[in-house]
C-alpha cells in the first residue's frame, strides 16, 4: 500500500461522517445478536444434545477401542473404561493382516476417482458454462437424473457389464461404477462456479487470436482453479464415504478390498473382536479426519455451491 | 463466437468423454435392467425372453406390496426426523455465540467418514448384551432387562431409521445453515427495529424464506433415503424376518443372493420408475422455486 492510499484511509476513518453510521450499525448488530443468559445456557444445551446424537458412536467407538476386551463383555455396562488399553491398536495389525493395505486401497480408489472425475469434468463443465449448444439443458438435466439412481439399482447390469469388460475383482471393478456416480453433480458444481468467470475474458482472448482450447488452459484453468479444488475434494470424500456396494458385489479379492470391505468381512464373523474394529476403523479415518478440519471451508462451500444455486 | 458451427463441434469434443462415461456405466445399465426384467436370466450367460411373467410373479406374492409400503414408510420417517433435526441443528449452530466454527466442524464426521465405519459403531451401540444404548438404558433403570435392538422386527426398524438419519443430518444441516445465512441482514434488523422478538423473526423471516431450501433438501432427501442400502445391509442384512427389507435390500437379495437376475432387474424397475416419479417432482419443484424468485 503506497503512503498516500494509507494517510487518505486513515483521514477517512478519523473524519467523524464516516464513523458515526459506522458505529451504529455496529451496535445494532451486536444488540440482535445479545442473549440473555438463560437464552445462551438453552443454546449450549441445545448444541449439546445435538453434538452428542451427531458423535456418541465416535465416542462410544474410541471408548472401546480403549477397553480390554474382557471388560467389554462385563456387565454392568459403563461408558468409561475402567482399566485403559492400548492393546487393541497392536492386537489389530495381526488380527486383520491387510489393514494397512485396506487403507492404502480406500486412498488409492479415492485419488483415482478423482483424478479420473476432474479429468473429465473440467472440460464438461466448460462447455456447460459457455457454449449455447442445442439440446444443452436437456443433457444439464439429464446429468442430474443420473444422480438420482444409485448404483444399487443398476447393480446386475453393472455386474455383468464390469464381467464382460473382464474388471471384476480388480481395482477398477470400484474405481469406474464409482466414479460414473460422482461425475454428475461435479459437472453441476464447477458449472456454476464458470459462469461466474466473465466472458469478456473469453472474448479478449479470441480476439488476441488465442485458440479455443489456449483460451480453456491458460485464461479459463487458472481462473477456475479454486472451483476445481472444492470440485476434488467433494469427490474425495464422496468417493471415500461411499465405497461399500461396488466393492462388496465386484470384488472379492482380499488385496483389493477398500477399508470398509476389509472391515466388514472381519464384522461378518462370528465373534466380533469389537474394540479392535473400534481401533482399526479409528486409525483407518483418522487421516481424513484431520484433513477434513483443515478443510471444512472448502467443504461448506461445495455443498452449497452446488445445492443452494443452480 | 458461441453460436457458430465450430464452437458447437468444440463444446461436444469437451463433452465427449463424460458423456461416453455416463452413457456406458449409467444409461446403458438402465436400459439393460428393463430389458433384463423381461427374461430369465441367471447366472448362465443365455437367457430367453419371458414377458410379463417376472412382473406377474412378484406382485402375484403378496410380500412385494408390503415392502414398497415398508420402504415408504422407512423412507418418511427418516426423511421427516432429518429435515427436523437438520433444521434444529441449523437454528443452533447459527447462533452468534462463542465456539461457532469449532460446533460446526464437529457437525460434520458422519457425513465425511465413510458410511460403513460409522454403521459399524452403531452395530456395536445397538449390542443387547454390552452395547451402549441398551447400557445406559438400564444403569438409569429404564428398563428391567437388556434390549437388542437388532434381534426383533419392531426395534429393528427404528434403530435403522435413526442410524440412516445420523448419517444424514450433518449434510442437511450445514445446507439448511447456508440457506439461512443467506438470508440478508437488514431484514432481521428491521424487524427488530420494529420491536418483533427473535421467536416472531424466525417464523416471520426464517421460516417463510427457508421454504425454497426446504422443500429443495426434501425432495434430495426423499431420493437418497429411498436408495438407501448400506446402513440397512450392514446392521440387519433386511432382518429379523424381513421387517428391514426395503426395495433396495429385496432386489438385491434376489438379484445377488438368489442370483435371479431376471426378477431382480424387475424389481429394480419398480424401484426406478418411483425414482423417476420423485426426480420429475424435484426438477418441477426447482423450476417453480426459480420462477417464484425471479418475480
Amino acid at each position: 500500500m503506497t503512503d498516500v492510499a494509507r494517510s487518505t484511509e486513515i483521514a477517512a476513518v478519523d473524519s467523524p461522517a464516516s464513523v458515526k453510521p459506522k458505529a451504529r450499525t455496529r451496535s445494532a448488530k451486536a444488540m440482535i445478536d445479545r442473549y440473555k443468559w438463560y437464552e445462551v445456557a438453552a443454546l449450549y444445551a441445545g448444541l449439546a444434545v445435538f453434538l452428542f446424537f451427531v458423535l456418541a458412536p465416535f465416542i462410544e467407538g474410541f471408548l472401546v477401542s480403549l477397553k480390554p476386551l474382557a471388560q467389554l463383555f462385563s456387565r454392568p455396562y459403563s461408558f468409561i473404561p475402567k482399566t485403559w488399553s492400548f492393546d487393541a491398536y497392536v492386537s489389530m495389525w495381526t488380527s486383520v493382516p491387510a489393514l494397512g493395505l485396506h487403507i492404502f486401497n480406500s486412498f488409492f480408489i479415492s485419488a483415482v476417482v478423482t483424478l479420473i472425475v476432474v479429468v473429465i469434468v473440467v472440460p464438461a463443465a466448460y462447455a456447460f458454462a459457455r457454449f449455447n449448444f442445442a439440446g444443452a439443458g436437456l443433457m444439464l438435466g439429464g446429468f442430474l437424473a443420473v444422480n438420482m439412481f444409485s448404483g444399487a439399482v443398476l447393480l446386475i447390469p453393472l455386474f455383468r457389464l464390469m464381467r464382460t469388460l473382464g474388471l471384476l475383482n480388480s481395482y477398477w471393478a470400484m474405481i469406474v461404477p464409482g466414479a460414473a456416480f460422482l461425475i454428475p453433480s461435479s459437472i453441476w458444481l464447477l458449472r456454476t462456479y464458470m459462469l461466474r468467470i466473465p466472458r469478456e475474458l473469453d472474448e479478449a482472448a479470441w480476439v488476441d487470436g488465442a485458440s479455443r482450447l489456449y483460451t480453456l488452459r491458460r485464461v479459463i484453468l487458472p481462473l477456475a482453479m479454486p472451483g476445481i479444488v472444492v470440485v476434488a475434494i467433494m469427490t474425495f470424500i464422496g468417493a471415500y464415504a461411499q465405497q461399500f456396494i461396488f466393492a462388496l458385489t465386484f470384488n472379492s479379492k482380499t488385496e483389493f478390498m477398500p477399508l470398509p470391505i476389509g472391515l466388514f468381512a472381519f464384522f461378518g464373523k462370528q465373534e466380533v473382536i469389537w474394540n479392535e474394529l473400534m481401533a482399526a476403523s479409528f486409525v483407518g479415518i483418522l487421516p481424513v479426519m484431520i484433513v477434513i478440519v483443515f478443510l471444512q471451508r472448502y467443504l461448506v462451500a461445495g455443498l452449497t455451491a452446488g445445492a443452494v444455486k443452480q | 463466437m458461441t453460436s457458430t458451427r465450430s464452437a458447437t463441434l468444440f463444446a461436444f469434443a469437451l463433452l465427449a468423454p463424460a458423456l461416453i462415461y455416463i452413457l456406458t456405466i449409467v444409461a446403458y445399465p438402465l436400459f439393460d435392467t428393463i430389458v433384463l426384467s423381461f427374461t430369465n436370466a441367471s447366472l448362465r450367460q443365455e437367457y430367453d425372453f419371458v414377458g410379463w411373467a417376472n412382473y406377474q410373479r412378484i406382485f402375484g406374492a403378496g410380500n412385494f406390496t408390503e415392502v414398497i409400503i415398508r420402504t415408504f414408510i422407512w423412507t418418511f420417517f427418516s426423511v421427516s426426523m432429518k429435515m427436523l433435526i437438520g433444521m434444529c441443528g441449523a437454528v443452533l449452530l447459527n447462533a452468534a455465540i462463542p465456539g461457532q466454527t469449532l460446533f460446526r466442524i464437529l457437525t460434520m464426521p458422519p457425513w465425511i467418514v465413510p458410511m460403513a465405519i460409522g454403521i459399524f459403531m452403531w452395530g456395536w451401540m445397538y449390542n443387547g448384551q454390552f452395547g451402549m444404548i441398551s447400557g445406559l438404558l438400564q444403569n438409569f433403570g429404564l428398563t428391567n432387562g437388556p434390549i437388542a435392538f437388532l434381534a426383533y422386527g419392531n426395534t429393528a426398524f427404528w434403530a435403522t431409521i435413526v442410524t440412516d438419519v445420523w448419517i444424514g443430518v450433518p449434510m442437511v444441516t450445514i445446507y439448511f445453515l447456508a440457506a439461512m445465512q443467506s438470508i440478508p441482514k437488514d431484514l432481521y434488523e428491521a424487524a427488530w427495529t420494529d420491536g418483533a422478538g427473535r421467536f416472531y423473526r424466525f417464523r416471520r423471516i426464517t421460516v417463510p424464506l427457508m421454504v425454497p431450501a426446504i422443500i429443495t433438501m426434501s425432495l434430495l432427501s426423499l431420493i437418497a433415503t429411498f436408495n438407501s442400502f448400506d446402513i440397512i445391509w450392514i446392521l440387519t442384512q433386511g432382518g429379523p424376518s424381513g421387517s428391514t427389507t426395503t426395495m433396495i435390500i429385496d432386489t438385491y437379495k434376489t438379484a445377488m443372493g438368489s442370483r435371479k437376475y431376471g426378477e431382480g432387474a424387475a424389481r429394480a424397475v419398480v424401484i426406478s420408475i418411483f425414482v423417476t416419479i420423485f426426480c420429475i417432482t424435484y426438477f418441477r419443484a426447482v423450476r417453480r422455486l426459480q420462477q417464484g424468485e425471479a418475480k
